[in-house]
Parts: structure tokens; sequence; C-alpha cells
């Protein structure tokens, strides 16, 4: 047998090796050549795990001479501003690493900055997904596996960064602490239960350790595992384009196109991370000194990912601290640390499952959606980015103030403000462009492009010459599915009985009208016709009919 | 509701035109430059070796930097160290990533290839087999004649976490006596000290218009110093006392004009640091709650909601500053119990 199989197959020695004993001939024959379309949006995820696997390597790197612990030492290395001066063991093994293990600061900034780029790179992802409705079935659930990715990495950017001992990071968890007391009846408990007693205490920086470099590492690349294996099984979406269905992926073969470009782009990402840590200073701790309760720094900003809930803790105002029957509820900082963090990031787990909802569509999506031919989930993506915007200038609300010399009781005012109107006014706007782009699309399908052309009639009309579409331009801008709100049935059957879960209905009915009673439909064949038969009137007849008909009914004037 | 499902658009005529558009298909293959020109394709396989060599060069870079720099005493030297190895690096992966991608890009197969997909729900048949296989498993179990053993099993498998979770829980929060909250090391005559050198302060030194940071006598002779000073911290300030307004019921709290408050923020805990001496506001540097000192440390703006606490303080024989008692109320920021 074993003879045969060498003599039968051409595999090299060692992959026949493997396979004799494996049976790897089947995995690679199913994904070696494995489709993978191709567009630079997907690859914002592939950063993220390349900055990943950069965490993963700069990370042993400085754990090797990291010492987590909180006893306390003197100084004796060679910085000159610390000599003699009182820190935990932990900032000492910071400093050691920095100034006296050659690449110990290179690896260390490195890691910082692949830090701060893998949770932006989770970000951008994240909205990419969302913009182009790549969460739909039968993706939900690689959806809620990378949302819990951006929570662990939050908590494994924010554990990390707590490491040094700083007077900074020192600070950051103070306000930890004080937003750990808030919750009420057992937030003095969870403070002793994170900090092993009072704060700081000599734990938290050991425990942090084992959370950082163990606890959620081990879960985000079982998570990543998942989530890749989900993408390979159901295979990659891709945008709308000529030949491009649900029912096919068009694209480049893993091995060798993908391989390749994704070997050079893991290169690349490590390289320009190399250049960062080695060209820009990140989180110097040795000029913030150790951790003591006492010393602050005006303008002290932490990592950018949790400027957000630094902002919503300045904006919310204090007289929200109430007492109820002796007991104190903090609702100046449950509600910014807490609750509002709490409301978006269930929303945005939720999200999939709401438009799901309120489309009523069960169907597989493979084929991605232009974020103009969504409105309403393009403009809702806008306006939680615009939340997201407000609560991270806010963060930075005392910089803005010493840089442009305003008041800081005005920026924050003003930001008091715009938390709330923002929003509303991102939404309009960005659903009002969305629609518009869509009427765009229709009148080029209809009239074509403009050529700059005039002709002049014998009968003595100037028109403009329009150039038709080719079929692969008319195509991306007719494929979408027009989405209709789902029509309310009565609420009496015929017999005038009450038909049960009418009142479910009605309400769905509600939220499917705000996603698609505003609409623009695709142009279909029978329009693009009548509109050709028309002729060379193309402008005329576009003025004529443009307002009333080319828009879908608005709801509120047309339900009669 | 039904004119929301009627089609809307232009007038139809044609009603033997299909509802939608068809799919136009892939387009046309376009072939590359180095498709069709060989001296172009050399020209690219040159253009990736170039690049592979540069970055094993940007790797015998890195070694060599790492050998020849090694980082002194000063920052310099470490800067430089830092960014010689840095660049090696770079050089070493972005020569090659630029090596991968230009390789791909310009000289592999560039025909894009079709690949079918198939429901992800399983066949019909498949998902009854997979439901029968499930049942007769269940069957088997018996559970559904013997619903004592479920009952039992459900108990057992509640209960086990609790003997993993009780020992962890209970001995991850130390000793769990959130007393230690309402108190300080602050006692009646403790002097007041510079921090964070531990020197005593006389009053006569402390002039008008000054913050001085304070720690109480002895702090940095505690096993923990830290842990106490996270509460025990206090900013002292020195008023004129014609602009010193005092509640009636704190008269004799403060000595000539100087005034102590809890430097931890009634907020979320931050050090309140930042004094400005002509208004004498006290600002926190974390979310700008600002304080208002002589009046009673109130909140005038920002997220926090109570006072900053007073310590009251006196004099003792040699004129050194001292406390009268503990804080009356807890320190820093809210929590459940606070007022129990």
């Amino acid at each position: 047998m074993s003879t045969n199989a060498r003599d039968a197959g051409a595999l090299a020695p060692p992959l026949d090796y493997l396979d004799q004993r494996t049976g790897l001939a089947k995995v690679l024959k199913e994904f070696s050549r494995k489709i993978f379309p191709d567009h630079w949006s997907f690859l914002l995820g592939e950063i993220a795990l390349f900055s990943f696997i950069v965490l993963l390597l700069t990370g042993t790197f400085i754990s090797l001479f990291f010492v987590p612990s909180m006893d306390e030492v003197t100084y004796s290395g060679p910085l000159a501003t610390m000599q003699g001066v009182e820190m935990s063991k932990a900032f000492d093994s910071t400093l050691h690493l920095s100034f006296e293990v050659t690449g110990g600061l290179l690896m260390r900034q490195m890691h910082h900055w692949a830090a701060l780029i893998f949770i932006g790179a989770i970000v951008v992802h994240m909205f990419r997904i969302f913009f182009t409705g790549a969460f739909r079935k039968p993706r939900e659930i690689n959806w809620i596996i990378g949302f819990t990715l951006l929570i662990l990495g939050l908590a494994e950017g924010f554990s990390g960064y707590s490491l040094p001992d700083d007077v900074l990071s020192g600070n950051g968890l103070r306000i930890t602490d004080g937003v750990v007391k808030s919750i009420p009846i057992i937030g003095s408990y969870l403070s002793y239960f994170i900090f092993g007693g009072e704060f700081p205490g000599q734990h938290i920086i050991p425990r942090l350790f084992t959370v950082h470099i163990l606890l959620v590492p081990a879960l985000i690349l079982g998570l990543i595992g998942l989530h890749l294996f989900l993408v390979v099984l159901q295979k990659h979406t891709q945008f709308p384009g000529a030949g491009r269905t649900n029912k096919n992926v068009v694209g480049y073969p893993i091995f060798p196109v993908y391989a390749a470009k994704q070997a050079g782009m893991f290169f690349i990402i490590f390289g320009v991370l190399a250049l960062m840590g080695a060209t820009m200073t990140i989180n110097p701790v040795w000029n913030y000194g150790p951790y003591d309760p006492s010393p602050i720094s005006a303008g002290a900003q932490p990592d950018w990912y949790m400027l957000f809930l630094e902002g919503a803790l300045r904006l919310t105002p204090g007289f929200l601290e109430v007492v109820i029957g002796g007991y104190t509820l903090s609702l100046n900082i449950l509600i910014p640390a807490v609750v509002v963090p709490g409301l978006l990031f269930t929303s945005m787990a939720l999200y999939p499952f709401i438009e799901s909802w309120a489309s009523g569509d069960k169907r597989e999506h493979h084929v991605l959606d232009r974020p103009r031919n969504a409105p309403v989930r393009t403009a809702l993506g806008y306006s939680l980015l615009s939340v997201f915007l407000v609560l991270v200038l806010a963060g930075t609300n005392d910089i803005i103030a010493t840089h442009f010399s305003l008041s800081i009781e005005a920026i924050t005012w003003t930001f008091r403000v715009l938390i709330f109107v923002l929003p509303v006014v991102t939404f309009t706007v960005a659903k009002r462009v969305a629609l518009g782009l869509q009427r765009k699309d229709r009148e080029m399908v209809l009239h074509g492009h403009e050529t700059g052309k005039i002709v002049r009639f014998d009968t003595g009309e100037y028109i403009e010459v329009h150039q038709p579409l080719d079929e692969e331009e008319r195509w991306l801008r007719v494929q979408h599915e027009p989405r209709r709100p789902i029509p309310l049935l009565p609420a009496q059957n015929e017999r005038g009985v009450r038909r049960p879960g009418y009142r479910r209905d009605a309400i769905r009915s509600r939220v499917s009208r705000f996603f698609y009673a505003d609409r623009v439909e695709p142009v279909t064949p029978a329009e693009l016709a009548a509109a050709q038969a028309h002729g060379g009137h193309d402008e005329i007849s576009a003025s004529q009919h443009d307002a009333p008909e080319l828009t879908a009914t608005r709801e509120g004037s047309s339900a009669g | 509701m039904s004119d929301e499902s009627t089609e809307v658009g232009l007038p139809v005529e044609q009603h033997a035109l299909p509802q939608r558009f068809e799919n136009p298909g892939l387009p046309e293959h376009h072939p590359r430059l180095t498709d069709v020109d060989d001296g172009a394709a050399k020209r690219s396989e040159r253009i990736v070796v170039v690049l592979f060599m540069l970055s094993a060069l940007g790797t015998i870079g890195a070694i060599v930097a790492y050998f020849t720099v090694p980082p002194g005493a000063t920052i310099a030297s470490i800067r430089l160290s830092t960014m010689l190895i840095g660049f090696g690096l770079a050089a070493t992966f972005i020569f090659a990533g630029a090596a991968s991608v230009h390789w791909s890009k310009s000289l592999m197969n560039d025909h894009e290839k079709i690949e079918y997909r198939h429901p992800m729900v399983s066949d019909t048949e498949t998902r009854e087999q997979a439901s029968e296989m499930l049942a007769d498993g269940m069957s088997d179990t018996g559970l559904s004649r013997r619903g004592a053993i479920k009952g039992a099993m459900i108990t057992a498998v509640a209960l086990a976490p609790l003997g993993f979770a009780v020992p962890l829980i209970g001995s991850v929060g130390g000793d769990w006596d959130i007393s230690k909250f309402r108190h300080t090391m602050w006692k009646k005559g403790l002097r007041l000290t510079h921090d964070p050198t531990g020197r005593p302060i006389k009053a006569s030194d402390v002039t008008i218009g000054s913050a001085v940071h304070v720690i109480p006598e002895g702090l940095n002779k505690l096993e923990h110093p830290l842990d106490e000073k996270s509460k025990a911290m206090v900013l002292v300030i020195r008023l004129d006392p014609r602009d010193l307004h005092e509640a009636p019921d704190r008269e004799g709290w403060s000595y000539e004009g100087i005034v102590a408050y809890s430097k931890v923020c009634t907020h979320v805990g931050c050090p309140v640091a930042l004094y400005e001496q002509r208004t004498h506001h006290l600002l926190c540097p974390c979310h700008q709650s600002t304080f208002d000192i002589s009046n009673g440390a109130k909140v005038i703006f920002g997220p926090a909601d109570r006072p900053l606490p007073q310590l009251p303080i006196t004099v003792d024989t040699e004129g050194y500053l001292v406390a009268q008692s503990d804080f009356h109320e807890p320190v820093g920021p809210s929590f459940w119990e606070r007022l129990k």
C-alpha cells in the first residue's frame, strides 16, 4: 500500500508522508485553490489579524523581561532622572526593558503601536461589514464573534496599557475603580474583587498580567480561529458586479495568489509597525514616573479606544448622583460609563437581528450592498459614528481648550448639546445623501453619461447627447433588489375577529417602515425601454418625471 | 398601506420585458503588460528579485546594528539603537512584502476564477436523518421515562461550578471588609506633612494663595503606603480669611485661612491637583470637575456631584499643622453604601 501510494500520487515527499498519516491531500484538494474575491476593503480584517500576530511576537519578547509585581524597589539603573526613586518592580522592569535590553524599547513601542492599530483595524473592518451588509444571513454568528473580539481587544488593550504601573495608567485604574464603585449594590465588593482589597493594593498588576498574557489572548486566538473558519466555510462575500451572483464567488485562488498577497501584506504590516516602533515614541513611562496616587499631569489621555468612555464621563453633569433610601446611586457615572456604552455595544451586537426582523428577509446574502442602497442602515452607521466622534472629542476637551484657547465650560456644553443633536442631523443627512446617490444611479441608467456635446435639431431645439451605459456599468446600478416595508395585515379577519399577534405585527411594520418607507427602486428593463422610447428628449423627460415618480412614496404623505 | 408595494417609476408599456435586468456575466479578461510583453515580465521579475535582496540586506543591517550600537546610558544612545534595529527590521519586512505583492500582481496568473456556492442549509434528507439520530439517541437514554435522572443530573451539573467558584470568589477579594472606605489614617493631633518628603508643615510657612500637597505624618513608614495615600492625601490651601466662606458647622475646621481638603475627586477618584489661585478654583485634570475652595469646595462645574471632604485642622504647640480628627465622611468616589 505504501509503495503504491508513492507511485500513484505525485505529492512531494513531506506531503506524502503527512497524507499517508492524516489524509492531508483531501484538505489540500479542497482548500489550496479555493477562490477569494478581491477588494481592498476585504483586507481591513487582515490588518487586525496581522497586527495581532505582531502583538504575539513582540508581546512574547517583552514578557520575558517584564516582572509583574508591585513589590517596591529603589531604582538604580542608568536613567538619571529616576535615580533613587521608589517604584514597583513592574515599573522598574519596564525601565530595564526600555533602556538596558537591546531592542527592548523597539519591541515595546512596536507592541503598543500594534495594539492601537489592532483595535483600529477591528473597528474599521466592522464598519466595512456594517455598511456593506456583510452581516446578513448566514453571517450573523460571525458578526457576533467579531463583536466579541472587539470587546476582548478593548480588554486586552486596557489590561496591557496598565501593566507598566506608571502614573498615567495608574490613574486610569483609579478611574476604573471609581466606575466600578458606582455600580449599585455590588460595586464596593466588585472593587475588592478586582483589586484584592482596597485600591491600589498589591494584586492588580499580577492579575492584569494573567488576564493580558493568558486569559484574553487565548480567547482572542480561539475566536479568531472560529472567525476565519466560518469565513472559509461560508465563503467570502463579494461586491456586486458583472458575473458576480449570490450563487458564485469570483476571484483568485488561495494558492498561490492570495498566499503571496497575504504574506506580502503581513510583511508590510510588520515592517510598518517596526518603522513606527523605531521612530515614534509611544507611552514614554519614564517621563510619567511610577504610580503614586497623588501626582497627575494636565492633558492626561488614555489610548484612543478608551477616549469615548473618558469623554462620556466628562460630559455627564454631576447632579445625576442621587440618594435613594440612604443608598447612593451615582447615575453621573453609571450612565456614561456603563449604560451608554452598554446600549451602544448591545445595539451593535444585535443589529443584524433587528434588520432582518425589520426586512422579513430570511434568504442568504453573499453579494454585498452598496451602502447607498441601504439608506437607513448607512445613516444609522454614520449616526453611531457621530456619537463616537463627539465622545472622543469630549475625551480630549482639555487639549482642545488649551490648543484653541477656548473655555472648558463652553466646549463641554457644546458637546453636551451635540451628543443629542449631531446623531439626528447626521442620520438625516446621510440618509438623504444615500437616496440622492440612488437617484443619480437611476438617472445614469435611464439617460447615460453626459458627454458635453450639444446638438441642435432642425426644429431649433438644443439637447445634450448622452452616451448610454455599457452592460457592466448598468448592472452595477440595477442589480440590487428593492426592499419594501412589510405590509401590515388588518387587525381583524374577514369575520371581524381580532387577529392574534396583531400588536406585534403593528410594531414590526412600523420598524419596517422606518427602514424601508423612503426608498428609490432600481430601474427595471421596462422603465429603461420607456425612457429610450422618449428618444432624444432625455433631459426634458427627466425633468418632468423627476420629483414625483423617480422617488418612492414618502410614508407620511402616501399612507391614506 | 397598499401603495407602498406598488411599482414606482416611469409608465410601463412593454409588458413583455422581464421584471429585472439580467446579470451580463463576467467581463472580458484584459491581459496585463507582463502577459503580452516578455520584456515587461523580465523587468517585473528583476524588481521582485531586487526587493527580496533588499529585504535580506535589511536583516543583515538589523543584526549588525544589534551588535555594534547597543544602548548606552543616555536617551540619545537608546534612541539610536532602537532606530537602527527598527530600520533593519522595517526594511526586512517592507521589502519582502513589496516583493510578494508585486510578484503576485504582475506575474502570477490573474485570470479570475469562479467557484460555486451551495446554500449553508443541509438538504432535507440529511436534516431528517440527523433529527432521527438525535431522537434515537434521546430514546436510548430513556430520559423521558426516567425523569428522576434528569432532575438529579441538572442539580449536579448546576452545583458543580460552585466548588470552583466559591473558593475563587471568596479569596480573590481579600478580606472583603469594605468599611475601610470610611476611614483614613488621619486622627487627632497627627501632623500634616509635605508630599512626598514627609516634612511637617509650619502654619506660618504657608503663604496666602499657595497650595501644599500633604500626606499624614508616618505614611511613608507604613507597609503599603500607596493604599493609605490613595485615601489620605490632602491639599492644603491658604486663602485670605476675608475670601473664606465657611458653613456654620465647620467654623473652627480651618486655621487662619488655611483649609485642608481631600485631594481625591468625589467623581471617580483622580487627584484634584490643579489650583487656580486667582479664582480659588480647584480643577480635576481627569474630567474637569471644578471645586470652589473659598466656598466649602462645592462643585461649580463638571461631572462630580459632592464637595471635596474637608479635613478639620489646627496647629500644635510648636505651630505645626495637625489634624483635629479623621475626615467626617468617606473620601473619594461615591459608592452604594456611602451614607449607611
